[in-house]
């Protein structure tokens, strides 16, 4: 098993990104080390994608730096794009390739050299339970099957820190339980760092070491699980959850997303 | 699994390496080819489409070219109308479809599949280039039916080696100018509905205002400017030099390729550029 080093996986200073006059995430300041699973939670409209795609060079930032892997998203978004592996909140494959297929394609543009290709696939393919189904058209998997395959695909190149929106979203308990099992498995074999973001507190709980709450683009509360309750005073994650990021059902909040989200589309 | 073996210790502030990485013409190539490989399975496993696009060059050929051809009206040279016109159909028929093949990247943005290549550190501009070569090679489809029509309607074909390696260029240059030029499109409208107008409302002037169907040496002026700046128009001219027996060029063979290879690399280079904004 590779030592987990001590460095900084993902550090950001002051970053930020401002749709129109809406600013979606404020002069954000966030560190993350080395082989850490962490959480980034919140409502709706928080920031947290937003946060995503800068950290993974999809979105520039209006101002502030992050830098991840030691690479900096602006001024190296090769660099990051190249030690970095990501999943988003659509569950997606090419429906008219296999499993296979689709892996062959991201192991080619990631590198991977000829004579491994065939080798790493099937290993990921077996890391992922999708030995069975490696020939398969994935139009013919399920949501669960085809989140693993994009996590086997995330991970072809092995990357230093992977990225998860919401990967257990729109799936049903026994896949949600059987992504967060390979995910752990994942961070236990290749150290992998991972930041992910969740909805389920209870998921975040059992997954992360680390837990940053956001709200309103700024991080309302960070720490372990636990430190999260002592501090909520509560045994429960979802009070953690509203007693940090509070109940969202403020009409002023919710035309601010729509209005977010509008704009980033207008602009986008 | 293995232990990770291309993991590699964060380097902070290395930016010769990183120019280096974002320039190396060799992942360039393999990016592309990546893409193209991943296309042509595609294309293997559903050829249906090959033959939905044989009924629109059938039609010009067969209809249109039947009653034009009667009128003796259109001034075409030494060729007959038939033989004048059938390198206009090809390159018609290569334009109308690889001008909506931007659907294709918001649909797969719709889909997330984008998200993930744009996620890698594969070059944006061999992504683009890397979808324009498999659109040039789904249009060789065409370039066969419209062979196949032509040997039927006994036009004189060229078939010697150089001019068929010539018009698979034509094809493929045309093909992937105008599937690159919709790719450009989508990536400025961003959604399926207002692509499918501007496509439609595109695919008809780039056709008339071009040789395909008439010479340029009919038009009115204002429209002879227009001709000479429509990349359509060199496409034809390369195509009728090198398909037909007794076929010219216009503008030379040369130029012919210069522009249209001039006016793929503007395009590649600015759709890059616009690439990455579709996932925002």
């Amino acid at each position: 098993m590779p030592q987990p080093t001590t460095s900084i996986a993902i550090q950001t200073d002051r970053l930020t990104r401002s749709f129109g006059s809406f600013v979606a995430v404020k002069a954000l300041n966030l560190v993350v080390q080395s082989g850490e699973v962490f959480g980034l939670l919140g409502p709706n409209g928080a920031g947290k994608t937003t946060t995503i795609k800068m950290l993974t060079t999809m979105l520039p930032p209006s101002s502030g730096s992050a830098k991840v892997a030691g690479h900096d998203v602006t001024t190296d978004s090769v660099g990051v794009r190249k030690r970095m592996g990501y999943v988003s909140q659509m569950i997606s494959a090419d429906g008219a390739l296999t499993g296979f297929e689709n892996l062959l394609l991201f192991a080619r543009i990631y590198g991977v050299p000829k004579a491994e290709r065939q080798k790493r696939i099937d290993d990921a393919l077996h890391f992922m339970g999708l030995t069975d189904a490696r020939d398969k058209l994935v139009r013919a998997y399920s949501g669960g099957m085809i989140r693993r395959l994009e996590i086997a695909q995330s991970m072809l190149h092995r990357p230093q820190v992977l990225f998860l929106d919401e990967p257990t979203i729109g799936l049903d308990p026994a896949a949600r339980h059987q992504v967060r099992d390979r995910l752990k498995e994942l961070r236990r074999s290749f150290g992998t760092t991972i930041l992910v973001t969740t909805h389920d507190m209870e998921e975040a709980e059992d997954l992360c070491d680390r837990i940053a709450i956001m709200k309103s683009g700024v991080i309302a509360a960070e720490g372990s699980p636990e430190e999260l309750k002592r501090q909520a005073g509560t045994n429960s994650m979802d009070e953690v959850f509203i007693h940090f990021a509070g109940e969202f059902s403020d009409a002023t909040n919710y035309q601010d997303v729509a209005r977010a989200r509008k704009t980033a589309r207008r602009l986008g | 699994m293995t232990q990770p073996t291309t993991r590699m210790s964060p380097a902070p502030g290395k930016p010769r390496a990183a120019w280096a990485e974002r320039f190396s013409p060799a992942i360039f190539l393999r990016d592309t080819g990546a893409i193209v490989a991943t296309e042509l399975v595609k294309l293997r496993r559903d050829p249906s489409e090959i033959l939905t696009r044989s009924i629109q060059p059938a039609l010009w050929l067969l209809v249109f070219g039947q009653v034009f051809g009667r009128l003796h009206a259109v001034p075409t040279g030494r060729l007959d109308y038939f033989s004048f016109l059938a390198p206009g159909i090809l390159a018609q028929s290569v334009l109308f479809i690889a001008i909506f093949f931007g659907i294709s990247v918001i649909w797969e943005r719709d889909l997330g599949i984008l998200q993930k290549l744009l996620a890698s550190p594969a070059p944006r501009g061999a992504l683009v280039l890397g979808k324009a070569v498999s659109a040039g090679m789904r249009a060789l489809a065409q370039g066969v039916i419209v062979y196949v029509m032509a040997f039927a309607m006994h036009i004189q074909l060229n078939w010697s080696p150089a001019a068929i390696a010539g018009v698979v260029l034509a094809v493929m240059l045309g093909a992937a100018i105008f599937s690159t030029f919709s790719l450009m499109i989508a990536c400025l409208v961003k959604s399926r509905e207002r692509f499918m107008g501007i496509g439609q409302v595109l695919t008809m002037p780039l056709f008339f205002a071009s040789n395909a169907i008439y010479p340029i040496a009919i038009m009115p002026d204002w429209l002879k400017v227009v001709a000479h700046l429509n990349p359509l128009s060199y496409q034809v001219d390369l195509l009728r030099a090198l398909m037909v027996e007794g076929g010219a060029t216009i503008f030379g063979i040369g130029t012919d390729i210069a522009v249209l290879t001039g006016t793929l690399f503007v395009l590649i280079v600015v759709t890059s550029k616009l690439y990455p904004s579709i996932v925002r």
